[in-house]
């Protein structure tokens, strides 16, 4: 039981809950930029929670499916078509071997996941399926889908069935200015206060460049408190001795053009952390793209932990009902 | 004669050539079959070929060298 890949799509990757524990070594964690749609996804059609699914961005695959199977798409707000007919999505479909999913153009949002009832199945490395572009490894043969791909499909169905769906009062709307909670450090007494403050004032645009790895922003210039160059750190003010990055961590190099790291980030380096995104708010800025707006909202950590325990408590209810 | 508006796909950045150096792909005038190229745009950097959605005359370049463009915008028009 295969999907045949007849057209890729952009940058459509296999994704899961990502490749945990080895972030010292060098190694990003991968794995679905949009957590909560990816979980979703997985529990409309009655996977096991990891199973792996496609991530695609801007423009949808167009997949043929070899057996008769069950299919959920979340995500970004587009439409989706089997076999030209429009389905529902944040909904679990039954397709039939030959059916062709396949997407219109994007009215929301950034990133579709396609989620099947079994998972993707290609080789666990270091205990994920995710495809970790940058260093080819994880996913189908460790980069994005090509033309003429064939993915097998795992056995990590527990209960496969259609007509499953999501409350649509659960369904993210992806509005053009994201808002994210931000929370502030480690290295945020580098910027002015005035900086600081513009910062959290100034609606982002998102660039171009804006991938798994990070996006990077346009808006504002910040400046940096002056200081002498500590040993160790490079002449650029935005230089600090070089320390880890966390995920979802915030840099300015040279005081314009913030970049906030992803999924697949650099793992550490010289410039300074202003702030960090909160997790959970990572999946609203995976549904962000060129062009649209961003609002980082300053927490503090026990603000950030709320947001955290919120988001997830509703993911977990959202499951059980499901189940 | 009609017109036809072939609109962008993706966000990203518009280019009219397929490097700096380059000639265009296609310029006002020039008549173009369905599924020629007519310009690039780059996202995440990478670069995804326009294509001519019908064939006709390019009649109009609606959008600037290194623009940004969003999903749905207009690109170029041409004359059918």
């Amino acid at each position: 039981m295969t999907i045949r890949v007849q057209d890729p799509g952009l940058e459509t990757t296999v994704q899961d809950t990502g490749r945990l524990g080895y972030y010292s070594i060098g190694f990003p964690p991968s794995g679905a930029l949009d957590s909560f749609a990816y979980h979703v996804g997985n529990a409309l059609v009655g996977n096991e929670p990891g199973a792996a699914a496609l991530e695609a961005v801007y423009l949808g695959p167009t997949l043929e499916f070899t057996e008769d199977t069950v299919i959920a798409v979340t995500g970004a707000e587009i439409p989706a078509f089997v076999d030209g007919e429009e389905i529902p999505t944040w909904e679990s479909v039954a397709v039939s071997s030959g059916s062709v999913l396949s997407f219109g153009q994007l009215r929301g949002g950034a990133r579709p996941y396609v989620a099947v009832a079994g998972g993707i199945d290609v080789p666990l490395y270091y205990g994920s399926r995710s495809t970790y572009t940058l260093v080819g490894i994880g996913g189908f043969q460790g980069r994005a889908l090509r033309a003429g791909d064939e993915l097998a499909i795992g056995s990590d169905a527990r209960d496969p069935k259609a007509g499953r769906r999501l409350d649509a009062g659960d369904v993210p709307v992806h509005p053009s200015t994201a808002e994210v909670h931000l929370l502030v450090g480690l290295h945020s007494y580098r910027l002015t206060d005035d900086s600081l403050a513009r910062f959290t004032d100034t609606e982002w645009k998102v660039t171009p460049d804006a991938n798994r790895v990070g996006y990077r922003f346009r808006g504002a210039e910040l400046e940096f408190v002056p200081r002498e160059q500590p040993f160790g750190a490079g002449s650029d003010p935005a230089n600090v001795t070089d320390c880890g990055y966390p995920v979802g961590s915030v840099q300015v190099p040279g005081g314009v053009e913030p970049i906030v790291l992803l999924q697949d980030a650099v793992t550490g380096g010289g410039y300074a952390t202003l702030g960090t995104v909160v997790s959970v708010d990572r999946d609203r800025l995976a549904q962000t793209k060129t062009g649209d707006k961003t609002r980082f909202v300053a927490v503090d950590l026990d603000g950030a932990l709320e947001v955290r325990k919120d988001r997830l408590d509703a993911l977990d209810r959202i499951r059980s009902a499901l189940s | 004669m009609g017109s036809h508006t072939i609109t962008s796909r993706t966000p990203g950045v518009f280019y009219h050539r397929p490097s700096p150096d380059a000639e265009p792909y296609v310029t006002e005038g020039a008549s173009v079959a369905e599924g020629d190229t007519v310009g690039l745009v780059e996202v995440m950097k990478t670069f995804h070929e326009v294509k001519a959605d019908a064939a006709g005359t390019v009649a109009k370049f609606l959008v600037e060298n290194e623009d940004e463009v969003t999903i749905g915008q207009d690109l170029v028009e041409l004359e059918t």
